[in-house]
């Protein structure tokens, strides 16, 4: 562990501190908002953390999302809370692990394609299930939590999050998927086992997006399959990983933060226009920024990441 | 006294693409420490042969051995696990990376692998090796054309093969950028790296291959010494056309 390691863990551990202090003077208004941009920095740093090496755009987020809150309202009731969390978890395992085999072999927007199909399947499947078989559609989630206690379980989930972003970066199994993202032929005659490595961290993902709706679950009190299979949650997961720089460690958290504050304006003040332009928006930022925020700030000051690979020549 | 097993040895092995068969019944044997020439005309299959072994495309049929232990059909990173590496016809970099963790992405994924610091110092001994030293930090997509297959040949011996696999690794290079590969792979004799080479260029082939294997139409149709192969009447057919040689 170097210097910088060391100096990152400081201000990460500050930070944190920081801000689990913030539902003791933050109103209900504001804390709420910290929620939501918890959540989505939740999300889109677990999107980036399969899809940026792999630039497998997954619309799937809200897939996993909505399993994890649906099993919540289902199983609030009758098993502890704890429990409720691992058996949620387990649930998008499978899924994804089912999911990850059947569509990892496929390229480029077949792939985004079969995620965004598979997110309206599991929607209209509950949807069916609760319709014919339970006879009501919507439920309602009672647990014995305030905002606070949200807010506090989502905040250990990103430090969590971002701390598993912070070590696949440097372990071996990062390396191997951005060597897959690079090239598979040549990956996979490297001696890495391509399917094995590109599942492991698409479950992890997938897992880490379920807790992220299983915690938020208690938020509505009252959940049906439109709310918390909403795609909206997937392309706004995209556009905020892809604005801050998915292939960065903190580029989806710099995107999730002042876009989930736009949009949470934008829907405040034109509700009826707010889809457009969303809309308009991806495009701006796919078209202007491809690389992300923080890659075009190392274009505009280059000065920093050349003098890296010098300085390291000069003290060997 | 058994004979020892021949380092790699392929039997009747078989590619179909749909109604076309690129491989038809090829067979033949290295032994360990062999330079091979794999010759022949454009679409005579050599390249297919060569996805076969290196677990590209599985065969239609036939088998591949390595060591006596059959590998065809396997995945390319068993077959790399259990010591083959190859390169490829256009040359393919990983472009993210920098030269050194081109190399260290072999050395990191190889059965006894390296990581960290002793994978960084070997990779940027790797580098030196084939005339790249110093170059590590740099971004793979700024080297040149020649320094591609120098990094893509330290990536592939990185691998620590038994047998190494290059697809025309010295097409498209200057005359002495070619003496300088040609200089390179010889250099792998010394290492006793058994190598199988597919290549046009006749000039490296004949300095660098103690024997060659020539196919047509996916069959071999010579294999023995490089100047009798060359020399070869149906060899010269193959290459220059029945009617008019």
């Amino acid at each position: 562990m170097n210097a910088r390691t060391l100096c990152l863990a400081a201000l990460g551990l500050l930070a944190l501190a920081a801000l689990a202090a913030v539902p003791t003077f933050a109103g209900p208004y504001p804390l709420g908002l910290m929620i939501g941009i918890l959540g989505y920095v939740v999300l889109a740093t677990a999107w980036a953390l399969f899809s940026g090496p792999t630039r497998y755009v997954s619309l799937a987020t809200v897939a996993f999302f909505g399993i994890g809150a649906y099993t919540v309202a289902v199983l609030a009731d009758l098993l502890p809370y704890p429990m409720v969390l691992l058996v949620a978890a387990l649930i998008g395992l499978a899924v994804a692990l089912l999911v990850g085999l059947a569509t990892l072999r496929l390229a480029g927007v077949y792939f985004v394609v079969f995620t965004f199909g598979l997110t309206e399947l599991i929607r209209q499947l509950v949807t069916y299930y609760e319709v014919n078989v339970t006879r009501t559609l919507g439920r309602y989630v009672f647990l014995p939590f305030g905002p606070e206690h949200i807010y506090w379980q989502l905040l250990a989930l990103a430090a969590a999050t971002l701390g598993l972003a912070f070590w696949v970066r440097r372990a071996r199994i990062g390396f191997a998927l951005r060597v897959i993202g690079d090239d598979e032929v040549v990956a996979a005659h490297l001696g890495i086992a391509i399917t094995r490595t590109k599942l492991t961290l698409f479950a992890a993902s997938a897992v880490i997006m379920t807790l992220a709706g299983a915690i938020q679950a208690p938020r509505w009190t009252y959940i049906e399959p439109s709310i918390v299979f909403n795609p909206t949650v997937s392309f706004l997961t995209v556009i905020m990983a892809l604005l801050g720089g998915a292939n960065r460690l903190f580029g989806p958290l710099l995107g999730a933060v002042p876009l989930f504050l736009l949009f949470e304006w934008l829907s405040a003040n034109f509700p009826n226009h707010y889809s457009i332009i969303l809309g308009l928006l991806f495009i701006a930022i796919v078209f202007l920024l491809p690389q992300g925020i923080l890659a075009y700030g190392e274009r505009l000051w280059p000065r920093r990441r050349t003098a890296r690979p010098a300085a390291r020549e000069a003290t060997p | 006294m058994s004979l020892p097993h021949p380092l790699l040895s392929v039997e009747g092995l078989v590619r179909h693409f749909g109604g076309l068969t690129a491989v038809d019944g090829l067979s033949f044997a290295l032994s360990a420490g062999e330079i091979v020439g794999l010759l022949g005309p454009n679409g005579s299959g050599k390249t297919t042969a060569l996805n076969m072994i290196s677990g590209y495309l599985p065969p239609s049929g036939g088998a591949i051995r390595l060591g006596g232990e059959p590998i065809g059909g396997l995945r390319p990173d068993r077959i790399g696990h259990k010591g083959v590496a190859r390169t490829f016809q256009l040359v393919r970099a990983l472009p993210s990376l920098t030269v050194a963790e081109n190399v260290l992405a072999a050395l990191a994924f190889r059965r006894e692998r390296l990581w960290g610091e002793a994978g960084r110092a070997e990779a940027e001994a790797l580098l030196a090796q084939v005339g790249l030293g110093g170059r590590g930090d740099q971004p793979a997509t700024s080297l040149t054309y020649i320094d591609l297959k120098r990094m893509e040949l330290a990536r592939a011996l990185a691998s620590a093969p038994r047998l190494l696999l290059l697809d025309e690794w010295l097409a498209g290079l200057n005359p002495t950028e070619l003496r300088a590969g040609i200089g390179l792979i010889s250099g792998l004799r010394d290492r006793g790296t058994t190598v199988l080479l597919v290549e046009h260029v006749m000039d490296a082939v004949r300095a660098l291959c103690d024997r060659c294997i020539v196919m047509n139409a996916g069959r071999k149709i010579a294999d023995g010494p490089t100047a009798d192969v060359l020399a070869h009447p149906a060899v010269i057919t193959a290459y220059l056309g029945g009617e008019h040689a």
